[in-house]
């Protein structure tokens, strides 16, 4: 649906990698073109007319976002250059002065790099532990593993609300509660999800949400940091630098201004955030629901018409989102990945940056299918075409 | 080269690829290399003697033309000097470049003659030379 909103979707190809990235509606393009080319000014310097309209649009955007994820306050969006970026923020700004050596992180075997080196490298420094809750068998994370895999160490759980392989969705709002009741934060990589679902942050109960724009139709290059109120007050600033200082004098002498700015150094991403805001606008025309049933239904499609095709595996036979990682029989998924693309089609092949899942599924390499809802039926019939005929792959392959 | 030829010499290499096993051997020279750009990843392990390649080893995981190529390298260069090894490897970074080369040194390696056709998988055959340089650069080191 929506497909005229799209330029990129003008052009002769397919598109199925969008869990690495979306395509980007006209409009988010004409937002920031409309900046770049008719108000722009830096931020915080309201002196004069442009500069002014610019603090309003950004700000403007910070309470669109806070609309869309339903946070208490917009005080408690912090806008980053990404996922990747807030999840550093809050191990390296928090977690970092408040762990000690005995204390444990969870996370899984199906976590993103980015929700993952964070928390190598903050339990080399503090001397803590990273810990794995187990997955079941269709790599699922259950209410009863987690109790399992919670000792009175834990202090952090840390984990994707929908995965960018298996593409399951995790039960946050249950880990939350139960975490709470025993004193264990929660911090959730919404990378993958809030594009795709609707978001409640306050209902979910979660301690952190990051997400990236881009991966949701917005620009790429920015991202945003939630965090409740009480706890984005206790995280250290990483960069310190313009913008985000109230006065200094001194050493001793540095005051730093209020929630959020302080945790926005330098000059932000002005562009970007005025996109996102945009795409945020663009996606809420839509409808979240609306959005996540079509996903679900073109799943649907693909796996009835995949699992009929005897030489492919489908790895996450199970999907709470519209990921599909598989694998041709015999054949490299790479090799694959540039078969298709002789005909346009665009999907991904390797470890999608989940680089310890190889250990829990078994294999290392897959293709993934990741839908939006601007993909079609028609789409994945001719991807089908395409996959069924082996000897075909196997002679166009090279 | 002709194109049927080309594939046939391909596809044979990748459906058996010469040496592709472990090592284990320590008397080898192992290097890893891989590609940033795609998921083509390949352990080399090379074992000289008396200034000359006497075996070479691969293993790990790698699309059909990065194996290919890679069981192709093998072929090639086991038995060769140094300086024989350093002239194949550039003559094959030439062709893949799209610059001059002499075609009578790459034999079988002439099989990715076109592959500069495909900017996406120029990187896939010239991956295994990539490990190899670096067995070069080692082996200087050593001496």
């Amino acid at each position: 649906m929506n497909r005229e909103d799209f330029p990129m979707l003008q052009k002769e190809i397919i598109y199925l990698d969008n869990g690495a990235t979306t395509f980007k509606p006209q409009c988010v393009i004409d937002a920031i073109v409309d900046y770049y080319s008719n108000y722009c000014a830096n931020a915080h310097r309201g002196d004069y007319d442009i500069s002014y309209h610019v603090d309003e649009q950004y700000e403007l955007t910070r309470e669109k976002v806070q609309k869309f994820i339903h946070a208490k306050e917009k005080e408690e969006i912090v806008f980053t250059s990404g996922d990747t970026e807030s999840l550093n923020m809050i191990a390296r700004g928090f977690f970092e002065n408040i762990l000690e050596k005995e204390d444990e992180i969870l996370i899984t075997q199906s976590e993103h790099a980015s929700n993952v080196l964070p928390w190598f490298r903050l339990a080399k420094k503090i001397g803590c532990q990273v810990k794995y809750i187990p997955l079941d068998d269709q790599h699922y994370v259950t209410m009863e593993n987690v109790k399992k895999s919670i000792t009175p160490h834990t202090k952090i759980i840390s984990l994707a609300y929908i995965t960018n392989v298996i593409g399951d969705k995790r039960p946050i709002k249950e880990i939350c509660q139960y975490a709470h009741e025993h004193n264990i934060f929660v911090v959730v990589d919404g990378a993958q999800s809030v594009a795709h679902k609707k978001t409640d942050v306050q209902d979910l109960d979660v301690d952190f949400l990051v997400f990236s724009a881009h991966k949701m139709c917005g620009p790429t290059g920015v991202g945003v940091l939630y965090g409740k109120r009480e706890f984005l007050e206790e995280l250290e600033p990483i960069n310190l630098g313009g913008g985000m200082n109230e006065s200094f004098d001194s050493v001793d002498e540095v005051l730093l201004k209020p929630l959020p700015t302080r945790l926005e150094a330098g000059t932000p991403n002005i562009a970007g955030v005025i996109g996102l805001g945009a795409a945020i606008d663009y996606l809420t025309s839509i409808g979240m629901e609306k959005i996540e049933d079509y996903e679900q239904h073109l799943r649907r499609y693909l796996v009835d018409k995949m699992i009929k095709i005897p030489h492919i595996d489908i790895i996450n036979m199970e999907s709470d989102s519209a990921i599909v990682a598989f694998n041709v029989e015999g054949i490299f998924s790479q090799d694959v990945a540039y078969y298709l693309n002789k005909y346009n089609i665009c999907l991904r092949a390797g470890n999608h940056c989940a680089k310890i899942l190889k250990k829990e599924v078994g294999v290392t390499n897959t293709c993934r299918i990741s839908l939006y809802f601007y993909n079609t039926e028609e789409e994945i019939d001719e991807l089908i075409d395409l996959l069924k005929d082996k000897e075909k792959i196997w002679k166009e392959m090279l | 080269m002709d194109e049927f030829v080309r594939r046939e010499i391909i596809m044979e290499h990748y459906q058996n690829p010469r040496n592709k096993k472990e090592c284990h051997d320590d008397s080898y020279i192992k290097v890893n290399t891989s590609n940033a750009s795609c998921i083509d990843n390949l352990d080399i392990f090379v074992k000289i003697d008396q200034g000359k390649i006497k075996d070479i080893i691969f293993n790990g995981e790698a699309c059909a033309i990065s194996t290919s190529s890679c069981s192709i390298m093998i072929e090639s260069l086991i038995g060769k000097t140094i300086p024989e090894v350093q002239n194949f490897i550039e003559n094959f970074e030439h062709m893949v470049n799209e610059e001059p080369y002499q075609e009578e040194i790459l034999k079988e390696a002439l099989a990715y003659q076109e592959i500069y056709k495909q900017n996406n998988r120029k990187n896939c055959a010239l991956l295994p030379y990539k490990g190899m340089r670096e067995i070069l650069k080692k082996i200087k080191e050593d001496i």
